[in-house]
């Protein structure tokens, strides 16, 4: 059910904890800020967080004849001139209870992946956000193995900033690699907390990792994005928050959204110009 | 395909061994697992490549695990680290745990980092270029003290940066013989590392350690509700399986200013965080450590943290977390007791 979808990329880091669904969230509301239609896949499974974030835990996946309709992110604010909207799926919306788990081995895992990337009625989408689980393991074979067809843009690797960190994102480059997939950009996010007392940059989890492997694999660097505590709260809050601002608005005040802005740019240039090419979805890099 | 270091010199990759037939393909969907009565019978295997030899595969309890048993009755105290969600300070708390225990000259600690795909434990001890041998009676843990073996799949790596891509069954494989095939010898404690989630590792390892006894687990995670969200489920996970959970560990919790001293939560506990977890669910809360970034220094550069900065709030913390802990297990609450562990 990809038809439609113009492109698909991947949020990929081997860590865990580093940040995949808050980037495929920001990236989604920068992207939609800029008018385009993004959907957002959640195929991590045991530990879905994309409804949380986007304040649509209490929905419900609707059944169409034909597959799976994905739950739209309502509270963007005005749907203004040039702005875009975001759908996401994830196995979250499934659950009965939030806190049920989710105890599958690997080929029920398989199962589901491939019944979310056949199943789900995207429609018309721009960008594809695809967030994953950590490591390199059943999720991500079964992803690569289903998304040949469809040739992905390619992934966004994520890592934080420390040596731990990054030497578990090297396997997950070396993954991409394996299996074909072209690195569009490493992200290098919780580089550095700026102290809301004295204004004091700290690297918490040291700085600068993240930039350092991009060059040793020779792939871009997209940006660093600082810890904000405010964009946390701001995504918990959302509930709370009974004004008419919307989400979209919010993020555009948000300090971590003019990073964003140059992140999707980036992301923009490398996937629009494959197209504009003519060299179909990605296949010239 | 990466092809391990396997002291064993005629595998290329370590298969499961025993009762786990060799299949040809991966398993389609709705299978029922090619160790179960059910393997090559059902419906869902009409068609399958395996269908042969799962069909024709041993059936019966696992021959294993008899072994693992054996392995395992020379270990006093065996605790599972778990969290659902990554990167909350799982393999971090392990090392610390375990350089705190391993103090006492007495006591001998084993570690076994079951995270297949992103394993941290090595570097976190600094041994990460180490390699395992073998002997007559197994694999020999890498040993960074006297009394501290870790066992972890980078040590089996030719490449420091290889990726481990493999599905469940061979991650099974290669945790059955972490448990069966090394030979840990006389532990007082085993520390047990996990990748996060609720799959294919965290039911092979309770299935693998069930007849054998496990303490219980400890589960770790960060105070903001995203990350509740998924240690609740593995909270959940733990009773289904029936590992008791010896308590949550709030890790990350507020952070001081280096320059300033002015405290900050980074990640926000706007439900209530840890505490409030524990106290929903009905399980001993432990302690919280805050964020010091001295921690993650330390654990890049391979260094125990406890001994390089015993004076920081982020080592009391974790004193009186281990002091909880061992009250959890049984154990007097101080390492300087060593004489009263009848245990050992």
């Amino acid at each position: 059910m990809l038809e439609n979808v113009k492109h698909v990329v991947l949020v990929l880091s081997g860590k865990g904890g580093v940040g995949k669904s808050s980037v495929s969230v920001q990236l989604a509301l920068t992207l939609a800020r800029a008018g385009k239609k993004v959907g957002v896949l959640d195929i991590d499974l045991t530990g879905p967080n994309i409804p949380r974030m986007f304040n649509v835990e209490e929905e419900k996946v609707h059944q169409a004849p034909g597959g799976w309709i994905p739950v739209k992110v309502g509270d963007l604010g005005s749907a203004g001139d040039g702005v875009g909207s975001i759908e996401c799926m994830s196995l979250g919306f499934l659950l009965r209870d939030r806190g049920d788990s989710v105890v599958w081995r690997g080929p029920k895992k398989t199962a589901m992946v491939r019944q979310f990337l056949t199943d789900v009625l995207w429609g018309d989408v721009d960008y594809l956000l695809v967030d994953t689980p950590p490591g390199t393991s059943d999720e991500h074979i079964s992803l690569a193995e289903q998304l040949r067809s469809v040739s992905p843009d390619g992934a966004i690797v994520v890592t934080t900033p420390q040596a731990i960190s990054t030497a578990d994102v090297c396997k997950e480059l070396n993954f991409c690699k394996k299996v074909g997939l072209d690195i569009l950009g490493v992200i290098e996010n919780m580089s550095g907390f700026v102290c809301p007392h004295c204004s004091t940059c700290t690297n918490i989890f040291s700085s600068g990792g993240g930039a350092v492997m991009a060059e040793q694999f020779g792939v871009d660097f997209f940006g660093a994005v600082p810890i904000d505590p405010a964009f946390n709260l701001m995504l918990e809050r959302q509930k709370e928050t009974t004004d008419e601002v919307g989400l979209l608005q919010r993020y555009g005040e948000s300090k971590l959204f003019p990073v964003f802005e140059g992140i999707t740019e980036k992301l923009l240039a490398k996937t629009e110009k494959a197209v504009a090419n003519g060299s179909g979805n990605g296949e010239g890099g | 395909m990466v092809i391990l270091k396997v002291p064993v010199a005629s595998e290329d990759v370590p298969q499961p061994s025993g009762a786990a037939p060799k299949l040809v393909a991966p398993e389609p969907e709705h299978c029922p697992g090619p160790e179960s009565q059910q393997a090559g019978k059902m419906d869902a295997c009409a068609g399958c490549p395996n269908q042969q030899i799962c069909a024709t595969a041993p059936k019966g309890p696992d021959l294993d695990i008899p072994l693992i048993q054996a392995r395992m009755a020379t270990v006093a105290h065996k605790l599972l680290i778990l969290s659902g969600k990554g990167g909350v300070g799982k393999s971090t708390f392990t090392t610390m745990l375990a350089y705190a225990f391993a103090q006492s000259p007495k006591t001998q600690v084993g570690v076994c980092d079951i995270d297949i795909c992103g394993p941290s434990i090595p570097r976190m001890m600094g041994a990460e270029n180490e390699s395992i041998h073998s002997s007559s009676s197994g694999w020999s843990p890498v040993y960074v003290a006297d009394n501290l073996g870790i066992m972890s799949i980078q040590f089996m790596l030719p490449n420091q940066d290889d990726a481990i891509i493999w599905r469940g069954p061979k991650k099974n494989g290669l945790i059955k013989q972490f448990l069966k095939d090394v030979e840990w010898g006389d532990l007082d404690f085993l520390l047990i590392d996990t990748p996060p989630g609720t799959s294919d590792e965290h039911l092979s390892i309770n299935s693998y350690l069930k007849g054998s006894g496990v303490d219980g687990a400890v589960v770790v995670t960060t105070p903001q509700e995203v990350s509740l969200l998924d240690v609740r489920k593995e909270i959940d996970f733990c009773r289904k399986a029936g590992i008791k959970v010896l308590g949550i560990v709030e890790n990350m919790s507020g952070f001081v200013c280096p320059n300033c001293e002015g405290e900050s939560q980074i990640f926000h506990a706007t439900t209530g965080g840890g505490r409030a977890l524990a106290t929903e669910m009905g399980i001993p809360f432990l302690g919280a450590v805050p964020l010091d970034p001295r921690i993650g220094i330390a654990c890049d550069y391979g260094e125990s943290f406890f001994d390089a900065y015993p004076e920081s709030p982020a080592c009391e913390g974790l004193m009186n977390i281990i002091k909880g802990l061992r009250g959890q297990v049984g154990l007097p609450p101080s390492q300087d007791g060593v004489e009263e562990m009848d245990e050992s």
